[in-house]
């Protein structure tokens, strides 16, 4: 509290410039110690606008304009604020105030130790329980005789940043495991992030091995050599280096650096190129400017985007993760993936490869699982890459960005193998830089031990998985073959786009799309209360007539529409070109003739002739609802009818099709 | 089979059994069904000249038939065959029951290239939908006799050699699509909103202007001297037309080739008053000019230009820079080879992809359909579009800005009214602009993807609007096949006066004959369409606006993801409906249950 100079400013003006909004709106502005709160007004909305103070990753002043002076606020999540203080006064006293609240310096100070989302002692112990990694490992069949758990970091006295609990190999001892954690960056030994039942190869992570030009450590190649027989048949081992490989023959200066092939017995090494935090942070700051350019052209954009190189980055990440899934689930050659430290690209190369390899990791209970081992178990620097607490700037970076992101372009091209949708990786997004629960505090597991993060905070997913009916992708289908096995992504560069949903919040809302996820949600919805109501009537039905129930099981034949496929091979109506000619070298061509050629294209199937009619019955029986159907539409409208009425200001005039009244001055006089 | 010997007569008794290549029969059984033997009576009068056409094919074919030919195509499992030539297709067929076999029309065949490895030979071709396959075929004289077959055959000068000629349609016709959309219908429509227009006969022998129908909307105080006059006076003969006429507020958009003012400024008091005829008293109506003002003025000298105010003082006009057809061309060709660039680099891609340019045509050409729109709904001003001729830009912009006004246009039916009024009777020149796509090595003259264009701007419409299209992309898709190489004769020839002069309407079918049967309706329909009776505003950032991955990644990447998404989608849909339909019928029984026995009402 003490940081806050002036809890309320009236007659301040508020343009959220991130939604699309294009009128200014005037209300009064507050200040709290976890917030700020801009209320509007207008008598009838009455608008509020709560601001995270954790979620301000810069508050600027730009110069006083006549009007009064400006905040420019920009979020951690990509919204942008501007704010028109009409006295500098209380500009400079919210400006100090905001500068101070939104770079906390104590753990103590973030919102996620004064929030109580209204749960009781027991329920936020449960809260930390959900998510069982044990649980996990249990189910990819760890620990076996292969796998085995090791007490050797029990009280972090190992590595101070890897979990108490670790899975190692079988022949790995205690003085293999100190040994090589002493030949390893920052102590992090190689361990098992994920083990693949079917082919028993695994997944190990580590840190770069403090070799330099010449040194070598017979404990830690007697690792290597344990971890390859954890794979019973296989001759060797990749070591995946995440890292350009200038970038880690220079480390080697540094005394540290790579895997000498000579010293370790039948490894493989390979460099995968995944840029460093530095390069990512001002990769993304590019293409946030990419986001919030105005009114850009076409080439504006693209040579942006290119420009960025972010997704040169992204694809960098998934190239990654598909080169260890591949190794696994085709060669079934186990992986060691490390890249300076371990807890960056590491985390991004194994996560990627799991979710490629186990269908579970494509869930929404499986995501949190894996964020879980990943990234936070396995030490992940929450705190310094999303600026929780005031720090060293060049410490950020925007690593768990580009794994969600990676998530989010291999949801693109597999539709139906994702339990969740993309608010659910939006809201993870979030709640990473938000700090309003403990789940993403700290840097390591001993590190929130000591601050007794679980008692003092709650766990962020009992939240998301309540809230999961708005997270989930109405194409997802267990069954279908693209939610199960390994998915094997296409990864040429056409195949990447910029994830509006992310950067570009802008378009999101101006004007109101239609989203074919959300009317499928929908379709779903009613077709889950049409079950129910079935049900019931048969029920009542049958007590009515005093007959047993006759339950009608209704199914609707799936269709088989190549939609752009191939099957319809050209100009000619498909029947021509899929009914397969008799053999010309038959001599007889007469007895051809009674054939029926087109006859495969005249059977239809009776599901397809369902009358379209009912279609507009969809959303409702009730005719007072059909509102709810034109609530789709009604923005477009409300766009139409706002324009008309000549109030456009500070619209832009290539953001939308909807000109500035002065929009034909371009036309030449 | 009473037909056989007519066909025989001049098909295969002409050539003689023995020399005809066995391959091609199954050409030949689709004109043994019902429809197709009436048709064959019609033109037995016209037996000898096919013979002699059919003759002239066979000169072209030197190796109607190889065996052990190898196809590979992407995405799918290659297919060992025997390959056939006949007149108007490459087909290949294995010997195996129920293996897809590849029929390929002549006219798609954009460009071939030939290569050899000892005996063997390979011939890629690619096609004019961008699919790029290749045929390893043993045997040098082989494979150079099929490849120099290839390249006549899918090359031949004369309209009526084309496939469409010769097709017959093995499906029951139950609409003629000749007769669907014609001006005189649409023209009801329009009397029942208005009377201030007419239909105007004036072009009726095409003698006015060349690229008009003989049929057109005029301002009905307005004469046909008077037309006759203007006429001289726009380029092509080109004189104001209606285009559309927005039911809201009455408010009308017109399209015409530029007026040829030349560089002394000549002007025109009839086009004057033709286009000011069209005002409500005190309103001001909006021209746009496809052209950048620098374009506009050196079309001067060609004896071209524009309106100028001092003539025109109701009207203000606005310029837009929509590019002319060979740089389009140039731009397809360019994206085309970004898409098939099989390097891994990030960089490159998108800086191919930007210096194609095609999305800037694609933002450029909405953006001026969505002015146009704005001008008419939201202005309340009436709008003329002109470019230079006033066949291409100016089409994409009258067509598209209907799709954002009107919701008939977003209907499958309206749809095929609004190309076949805005594009193939308003005289879009489709046979000279898609003669070649982005493949072919001869140098494009009159060549450009103008129409493909005007669908990528539907496209990106639809997907910012996936509910408000009856549509679904895979109708946009089949046009653009359709327009560039097709058994139909709806875009063959450059004009009604053309299609007139060709007898197409007789001669050749309607592809909306073949489209508006149900089983391919149901295929082409939208499953989240609801029909919205609203302006639907695109957004034209760029970050909005996608590479059309349905014609220009399709070969390249497998689409089997992507269906099995769309099938889920379908099944959801389908699943409801019928769901709804079977709790319907319960209510009903239970309602009637419950009247028939009272007692059981109480609770």
């Amino acid at each position: 509290m003490e940081h806050i100079r002036t809890p309320k400013v009236e007659n301040v003006r508020l343009l959220d410039r991130s939604t699309g909004q294009r009128k200014v709106s005037v209300g009064t502005l507050y200040l709290s110690a976890t917030h700020t709160i801009f209320v509007e007004n207008n008598p009838e909305t009455r608008k509020e606008t709560w601001v995270l103070h954790s979620m301000v990753s810069s508050v600027e002043r730009p110069p006083t304009i006549p009007a009064g002076s400006q905040l420019i606020l920009r979020c951690k999540d990509f919204r942008v604020y501007q704010i028109l203080i009409p006295q500098e006064r209380d500009c400079m006293d919210v400006h100090a105030s905001l500068v101070r609240l939104s770079r906390p310096e104590k753990y103590s100070e973030l919102y996620c130790m004064s929030f109580n989302p209204n749960v009781n002692k027991e329920e936020r112990e449960d809260s930390w329980k959900l998510i069982d990694l044990m649980a996990d490992y249990k189910r990819m069949g760890v620990p076996n005789n292969l796998w085995v758990s090791t007490a050797a970091n029990s009280e972090y006295r190992v590595c101070d940043t890897y979990p108490s609990e670790l899975f190692v190999p079988k022949s790995a001892t205690p003085a293999i495991i100190v040994g090589s954690s002493r030949f390893r960056s920052r102590g992090r030994f190689p361990a098992l992030s994920y083990f693949h039942q079917d082919t028993l190869a695994a997944v190990c992570r580590c840190s770069q091995p403090l070799s330099g030009f010449s040194g070598r450590c017979q404990e830690d190649e007697m690792m290597l050599q344990a971890v390859m027989k954890s794979n019973p048949g296989s001759e060797y081992i990749y070591v995946v280096d995440t890292r350009p490989k200038l970038n880690a023959m220079a480390n080697r200066a540094a005394g540290k650096g790579y895997e000498n092939e000579d010293h370790y017995t039948n490894i493989k090494l390979q460099f995968i190129g995944i840029e460093n935090i530095h390069v990512m942070r001002s990769s993304q700051q590019k293409i946030i400017d990419v986001g919030e350019m105005r009114a850009p052209s076409m080439t504006d954009f693209l040579w942006g985007l290119e420009n960025s190189g972010w997704l040169k980055h992204i694809k960098a990440v998934l190239d990654a993760g598909v080169f260890i899934a591949r190794a696994v689930a085709d060669e079934g050659v186990s992986v060691l993936v490390h890249c300076s430290d371990g807890w960056d690209r590491t985390a991004q190369a194994c996560s990627v490869a799991s979710i490629l390899l186990d269908p579970f990791y494509r869930t929404l209970k499986g995501l949190m699982v894996l964020i879980e081992r990943d990234w936070v178990s396995f030490g992940h620097k929450f705190s310094h890459r999303y600026a929780h607490l005031d720090g060293d700037p060049k410490e950020v970076s925007p690593v768990i960005d580009q794994f969600l992101e990676c998530v989010w372009q291999l949801s693109e091209q597999f539709p139906c193998a994702f339990e969740f949708n993309e608010r659910f990786l939006i809201a993870i997004h979030t709640q990473v830089y938000s700090c309003q629960y403990g789940t993403f505090l700290c840097n390591c597991q001993k590190e929130r031990r000591d601050i007794r993060l679980h008692e003092r905070s709650h766990s962020v997913w009992p939240q998301l998985w309540k809230d999961r009916a708005e997270y989930t992708n109405p194409l997802y289908k267990a069954e279908q073959s693209q939610s199960q096995g390994i998915l094997r992504p296409n990864t040429t560069p056409y195949c990447f786009k910029m994830w509006k949903g992310l950067y570009n919040h802008m378009e999101k809302s101006t004007p109101p799309r239609q989203s074919p996820s959300d009317y499928l949600s929908t379709v779903k919805e009613e077709t889950q209360q049409l079950e129910e109501e079935l049900i019931n009537h048969q029920e009542r039905i049958a007590a009515l007539m005093g007959k047993p129930i006759t339950w009608e099981k209704i199914e609707v034949p799936r269709r088989r529409t190549s939609h752009l496929g191939q099957r319809h091979c050209g100009p000619d109506p498909p029947s021509t070109y899929t009914h397969p000619i008799t053999s010309p070298t038959q001599d007889n061509g007469h007895a051809l003739s009674s054939e029926p050629v087109n006859q495969e294209a005249q059977t239809k199937d009776p599901a397809l002739s369902l009358p379209l009619g009912l279609h507009t019955h969809l959303k409702s029986q009730d005719p007072d609802d059909l509102s709810a159907c034109s609530d789709l539409e009604s923005g477009v409208a409300d766009l139409s009818s706002r324009s008309s009425s000549g109030v456009d200001e500070g619209k832009d005039p290539n953001e939308t099709a909807s000109p500035p009244p002065d929009w034909k001055s371009k036309g030449n006089h | 089979m009473s037909n056989t010997p007519i066909f025989k007569a001049f098909c295969c008794s002409s050539l003689g059994t023995k020399s005809l290549p066995r391959c091609l029969q199954p050409t030949c059984f689709c004109e043994r069904t019902s429809v197709g033997r009436q048709q064959l009576k019609r033109e037995g009068k016209s037996a000898v000249r096919v013979s002699a056409q059919v003759m002239e094919f066979a000169e072209l074919i030197k190796t109607p038939r190889v065996d052990g030919v190898v196809l590979h195509r992407p995405f799918l499992p290659t297919v060992e065959g025997t390959l056939c030539l006949t007149g108007h297709h490459l087909i290949l067929s294995s010997r195996q029951d129920n293996t897809e076999e590849l029929w390929l029309l002549h006219s798609n065949i954009d460009s071939i290239e030939k290569r050899f490895v000892g005996s063997l030979g390979t011939i890629i071709v690619k096609c004019k939908d961008l699919r790029v396959i290749q045929l390893d075929i043993p045997g040098m004289e082989e494979c150079l006799n099929i490849a120099s077959s290839i390249e006549a055959l899918s090359t031949l000068d004369s309209v009526s050699l084309m496939y469409p000629f010769f097709y017959r349609p093995m499906f029951e016709v139950i609409e003629d699509g000749w007769n669907s959309f014609l001006p005189e219908d649409v023209f009801k429509d329009l009397e029942s909103m208005t009377d201030e227009w007419r239909l105007s006969e004036v072009n009726k022998d095409f003698s006015v202007c060349q690229s008009y129908p003989p049929l057109v909307a005029v301002p009905k105080n307005v004469d046909d001297e008077t037309l006759k006059k203007v006429a001289t006076f726009r380029h092509g003969g080109r004189f104001p037309v209606l285009s559309y006429y927005h039911k809201k507020n009455g408010m009308v958009m017109m399209r015409a080739g530029q007026p040829l003012t030349g560089t002394n400024g000549r002007r025109c008091k009839e086009d004057e008053k033709l286009i000011n005829a069209t005002l409500r008293p005190g309103k001001r109506g909006y021209i746009i000019d496809t052209r950048t003002i620098n374009v506009a003025q050196q079309a001067k000298a060609r004896g071209g230009g524009f309106e100028t105010e001092g003539n025109y003082p109701q009207w203000r006009r606005i310029h837009k820079a929509i590019e002319r057809y060979n740089i389009l061309q140039e731009s397809l060709i360019k994206l085309v080879e970004a898409c098939n660039d099989q390097s891994h680099s990030m960089d490159r891609w998108l800086s191919k992809l930007e210096a194609s340019n095609w999305q800037t045509h694609v933002k450029e050409i909405l953006t001026t359909a969505c002015l146009a729109a704005q001008c008419i709904d939201r202005e309340g001003a009436s709008v003329l579009v002109h470019g230079t001729e006033g066949t291409d830009a100016t089409l994409q912009v009258t067509s598209l800005a209907q799709i954002i006004l009107d919701p008939a246009c977003r209907t499958i039916r309206g749809f095929q009214g609004l190309v076949e009024r805005e594009w193939l009777q308003a005289g879009h020149p489709f046979q000279q602009r898609c003669a070649t796509s982005a493949y072919s090595n001869n140098k494009p003259r009159q060549e450009a993807p103008v129409f493909l264009l005007f669908l990528d701007c539907v496209w990106q419409i639809l997907r910012q609007f996936p509910c408000s299209f009856e549509f679904s992309e895979s109708f946009l898709v089949l046009l653009f096949e359709h327009a560039y190489a097709s058994q139909f004769g709806t875009f063959l020839a450059n004009s009604t006066a053309e299609r007139t002069k060709l007898s197409l309407p007789e001669k050749t079918v309607s592809l909306w004959s073949w489209v508006n049967r149900p089983q391919e309706l149901e295929r082409l329909t939208n499953p989240l369409y609801e029909a919205n009776s609203l302006v639907i505003w695109p957004s034209v950032a760029p970050q909005s606006l996608l590479l059309w991955e349905g014609v220009f990644l399709r070969w390249n990447r497998s689409s089997k993801c992507l269906d099995e998404a769309y099938e889920e989608m379908v099944h959801i849909i389908e699943y409801n409906k019928e769901l709804q339909s079977k709790v319907n019928s319960l209510r009903r029984q239970l309602a009637e249950l419950e009247t028939e026995d009272p007692l059981l009402q109480t609770p």
